[in-house]
């Protein structure tokens, strides 16, 4: 279980574009460095990124090991109507990180 | 005599021709960049060919880095963002780290704005580019240079 941060307005005006800004603890292991016994340390990153919206996939987003540690990403949604958003962050080995923020629409 | 002299003097040139182009074929394809693709051709590989169009795109990143390990990074893609006219996806890409591919965001409609922001590493100071894909199926891109005095990816373990 990683230890994960997503920023989501409380409440907004329908309509309204909100900043969303999630990031995990992850160290993003690149694959390319060497371990204190000379050999490389195997490559463990989160892969795949996504926000739902009431169910509904609203962003997504692909990662390659260029991405740095504790992965964060801010981007923007329009508020619609109440309800969760979730996140899922995927990692090399298929394990799924989860997330959740409540949003007031009025 | 004075012939035989002549064409030995043709053939030393010669030498030193061939000499120096062989030269110029080692120094050409540098051993690391035949293991990764171009800028080039990553760009290509997330366009499928398509032609690609400078501006439209913002590409916000500092011209001088301390750390490499993170490095902030805003892209602001100029679009109305409504249902007929939107930005599908947002591309990073690399010069120089070991893999060409940074990030690949997908948008849509629904993003309200067309702006992303993320923190990435750069092994070593080179040059960035950001690549957008419209509803429309064109692609625009911006470019940025990037000096690196702490590189990421190389450091061990000790």
């Amino acid at each position: 279980m990683s230890r994960t941060l997503v920023s989501v307005p409380k409440t907004a005006r329908a309509g309204e574009v909100i900043d969303i800004r999630a990031m995990i603890a992850h160290p993003m292991e690149t694959g390319y460095r060497m371990g204190p016994n000379g050999q490389a340390i195997p490559r463990k990153i989160i892969r795949h990124f996504a926000c739902d919206y009431d169910g509904e996939e609203v962003f997504s987003a692909e990662f390659h090991p260029a991405m740095s540690a504790n992965p964060f990403v801010a981007f923007s949604t329009v508020a619609t109507k109440t309800g969760t958003l979730t996140f899922r962050w995927t990692d090399d080995d298929g394990k799924v990180e989860t997330a959740s923020a409540e949003i007031a629409v009025s | 005599m004075s012939v035989a002299k002549h064409k030995f003097r043709v053939g030393r040139r010669g030498l030193i021709l061939v000499g120096g182009a062989g030269l110029l074929v080692l120094a050409l394809p540098p051993a690391r960049a035949l293991t990764r693709p171009s800028l080039q051709e990553a760009v290509n590989g997330f366009t499928g060919g398509t032609p690609v169009e400078t501006g439209k795109v913002k590409l916000d990143v500092p011209p001088l880095v301390e750390n490499g390990n993170a490095v902030g990074v805003t892209v602001t893609v100029e679009s109305p963002m409504t249902a007929g006219d939107h930005v599908r996806r947002i591309a990073l890409f690399n010069e120089k780290n070991p893999q060409a591919d940074v990030a690949v965001f997908t948008l849509g409609s629904r993003a309200g704005r067309a702006r992303i922001a993320t923190r990435i590493r750069l092994a070593t100071s080179q040059t960035l580019i950001a690549v957008a894909e419209l509803s429309d199926g064109s692609y625009w891109s911006s470019s940025a240079n990037v000096i690196v005095t702490l590189a990421a990816c190389i450091e061990d373990l000790s």
